[in-house]
């Protein structure tokens, strides 16, 4: 289970997310829902290790993370531009979490394909990320975010920078893969509607602090202020 | 807290290291030994102090005038005019930029122009020209063409619209291109050392006679002292061209060059053939008194005074080898520390590490020789010399590296470290291979460097460590055809080399890939 406990962050003397309270149980998947310049990809870097915490805490399962080095976290990040290494086919992208945590070469290769399996780009291994399109990328970032099987997997805008028509398809086509490996996740977006087709319960962010958790109807039914109900309408 | 990384601050250190006792350290035992001697003997040292000084400044603001007007014609057609062979001018005007300046000295002594100013002049001409046809002509070829008709649909004469128009867009190219060329020339060494005779001397050629002939390290010093100031002011001028006067508005990805016609195809094309023919008659001449009276076999025979010449060949192999490893091995820590981090520490180095290329060779030579004798005396070390040649490579493996590496967005570091990637390792898998190949081209740089390295190296090689381009000096100063001859076979060799591993760069250039 994650929590955040009164977190905050700071960068360049500048207050980004304060008294953030939020957790998100094992299996689950919540949702971050808030207007851009909100704070909820700094959330994301800051549960990654990616920036550093200014005040408050950060725990998996009740033990705090903070004191420990990106690298050694086991939390997987998908980034909202994807952040494919160019210089890898395939393959080495969607492998290169498990290299990194020493996994036997050979099982390496059957790990990735069965993770490219998983997003239906099965015998892509080859491919150079220069001849993908949009939307393969997005699930070649999404198989070499799975791949390494972490703890937690954060995606930030995972379908931000596809067109309409192939969001609403690939949408539903990630629910069902967190859900079928039964992923604790915590996904950043700026849509509603696909902040409520991805996760179970919706965590409204605004100003740099969480306002309100629960689920759509929850939170219609007895929204917090006046600017939830505008924001959610 | 922020955590101590001292993988880090390993690879910090040792550029740092570097560069502060082989440069950094030596200049400041110049400047304490000129100015104890400023103290001392003002007198004196004025009056030589003036006679070189000014002569430097006259010789190099000369130097440049003519290096942009015999420059210009080529600029001109080549920026401007589409026609058969305009790639190939604009490679072969490069030329005599690679090649090393005793090589160039060398092939105006075969012109028979030796100890006269014009020698010195034409030579400095005969270096530079590529500098201005590259420098300007990029520019030139991307000014935006409607500019030009609009002016002309206003009213404007081409003569007006050349003078109103294109040459105020074109100003901060050319004042890059002469304060680059001022900055060559006001620190010449190997040319005017040969061609220059007894009468003239640049501060260059004075801080190695006082030195080297004289002994007279102190006014060696001050002459150093009046160098760096010079070579500063010129360095400081160009990046303030650079900062406030980059017209990026005026400009297209590259202008749709058009087919000459009539006089202007005559005009454009006769500027060509003339620049490259006056470029070629030195080389050519050169060759040509390199194959009289077995000057070649000369080189594998052994002499009482300079051993056998052609053993220099395999002095300077070794050297370069050494030197590019260790070029390349500091400049990509270097590099790595200018990109890995935000802030003071990255501009000090990306600063710092840059100044040797400034500083004169000459300089840098002098301060081995004044100050490495403590904390062990390394004067007389073998390794002096590619450690010399590796401090002036440094910057061009920087330079190399540096905008590749800055091209590597930050996301896709962050991406491998989420993914479990130690810093370490993410400079293994992500950078490495990503900059291997722009690391090969700074690593060829760096051999190129150390080959034609003179002004240092005069200072530190002993009889048995000459380089090629000490060893054509030291043939030249002794009289008789045959070690004229030899001198001219050498340095064909030299050129030969050079132009060799210049091509190769070239092409690995032209082939750079994993640009992000």
């Amino acid at each position: 289970m994650l929590s955040t406990e009164q977190l905050g962050v700071s960068l360049d003397n500048k207050v980004i997310l304060h008294d953030t309270d939020l957790t998100v149980a094992d299996e689950e998947i919540v949702a971050v829902l808030g207007p851009s310049g909100s704070g909820k990809t700094t959330l994301l870097r800051a549960i990654a290790g990616l920036v550093p915490v200014a005040s408050g805490d950060i725990k998996w399962d009740g033990v705090s993370v903070v004191d420990i080095p990106v690298h050694q976290r086991g939390f997987g990040l998908m980034f909202q531009g994807f952040a494919l290494f160019p210089h890898l086919d395939v393959a080495g992208n969607v492998g290169f979490g498990l290299r990194m945590t020493g996994t036997d070469p050979d099982l390496v290769g059957t790990e990735v394909s069965a993770a490219l399996d998983w997003v239906g780009l099965g015998g892509f291994e080859s491919r150079r990320i220069d001849d993908l399109s949009g939307g393969e990328r997005q699930r070649v970032a999404l198989a070499r975010t799975l791949a390494p099987r972490p703890k937690l997997v954060m995606l930030d805008e995972p379908l931000g920078s596809l067109d309409r028509h192939l969001r609403e398809r690939l949408v539903v086509d990630t629910r069902a893969l967190l859900t079928g490996r039964k992923v604790t996740g915590l996904v950043v977006t700026h849509d509603r509607e696909e902040a409520v087709l991805l996760s179970d319960r919706l965590a409204l962010m605004r100003e740099g602090t969480i306002v309100q958790t629960g689920t759509l109807e929850e939170i219609l039914a007895h929204p917090a202020d006046a600017w939830v109900t505008d924001f959610l309408a | 807290m922020r955590r101590v990384r001292w993988g880090w601050v390993l690879v910090a250190a040792i550029p740092a290291l570097f560069i502060g006792y082989f440069f950094v350290y030596p200049l400041v035992r110049i400047l304490s030994l000129g100015l104890s001697e400023l103290d001392i003997r003002s007198t004196g040292v004025e009056a030589r102090l003036l006679k070189v000084g000014w002569f430097t400044l006259w010789q190099a603001s000369v130097s440049t005038a003519l290096t942009l007007l015999v420059a210009a014609p080529m600029t001109w057609a080549v920026s401007n005019f589409e026609f058969r062979g305009r790639r190939l001018a604009t490679a072969l005007v490069t030329v005599p930029f690679v090649l090393p300046t005793v090589v160039v000295g060398t092939a105006f002594v075969a012109l028979g122009w030796r100890d006269s100013i014009v020698a010195i002049l034409a030579a400095h001409v005969f270096f530079n020209v590529a500098v201005v046809v590259r420098t300007v002509g990029t520019l030139w070829s991307r000014l935006d063409p409607n500019l030009h008709d609009a002016a002309r649909v206003l009213g404007a004469s081409e003569w007006k619209v050349f003078r109103t128009v294109t040459l105020p867009l074109l100003r901060p190219a050319i004042a890059a291109a002469a304060s680059i060329v001022f900055l060559f020339t006001f620190t010449s060494f190997g040319v005017v050392l040969i061609l220059g005779g007894f009468q003239f001397a640049t501060l260059e050629v004075e801080i190695y006679r006082q030195a080297v002939d004289l002994f007279d390290l102190p006014l060696a010093a001050v002459l150093a002292m009046v160098q760096l100031a010079g070579v500063t002011g010129a360095l400081y001028a160009y990046s303030r061209f650079q900062e406030r006067h980059t017209a990026t508005w005026a400009l297209r990805s590259d202008q749709d060059r058009v087919r000459p016609v009539g006089a202007t195809r005559f005009l454009a094309i006769g500027s060509v053939t003339v620049t490259l023919i006056a470029l070629a008659i030195p080389l050519a001449v050169l060759v040509g008194r390199s194959l009289g009276t077995d000057s070649y076999r000369g080189l594998l025979e052994s002499d009482r005074v300079v051993g056998i010449p052609i053993a220099s060949v395999g002095n300077s192999m070794l050297f370069a080898v050494i030197a590019m490893l260790l070029a390349t091995s500091i400049g990509l820590m270097a590099a790595a520390v200018i990109t890995g981090r935000e802030g003071g520490l990255a501009r000090w180095f990306d600063l710092t590490l840059m100044l040797p290329l400034g500083t004169s060779a000459v300089t840098i030579g002098f301060g081995f020789i004044v100050a490495l004798g403590w904390p062990v005396d390394l004067r007389a070390s073998f390794w002096l010399i590619p450690i010399a040649h590796a401090l002036v490579a440094v910057p061009f493996v920087v330079r190399s590296t540096v905008p590749t590496l800055r091209s590597i967005p930050g996301e896709i570091r962050e991406a491998a470290a989420v993914l479990g990637a130690s810093p370490g390792r993410v400079w293994r898998e992500i950078d490495l291979p990503v900059v291997a190949r722009a690391a090969l081209v700074g690593a060829g740089f760096a051999f190129v460097v150390s080959l034609g390295e003179f002004g240092a190296t005069s200072f530190i090689a002993r009889p048995n460590t000459a380089t090629v381009p000490v060893m054509i000096f030291r043939l030249l100063s002794r009289p008789g055809p045959a070690s004229f001859g030899m001198a001219m076979a050498l340095s064909v060799v030299l050129a030969a080399v050079t132009a060799g591993v210049v091509m190769w760069i070239d092409r690995a250039r032209a082939g750079e890939i994993g640009r992000f």
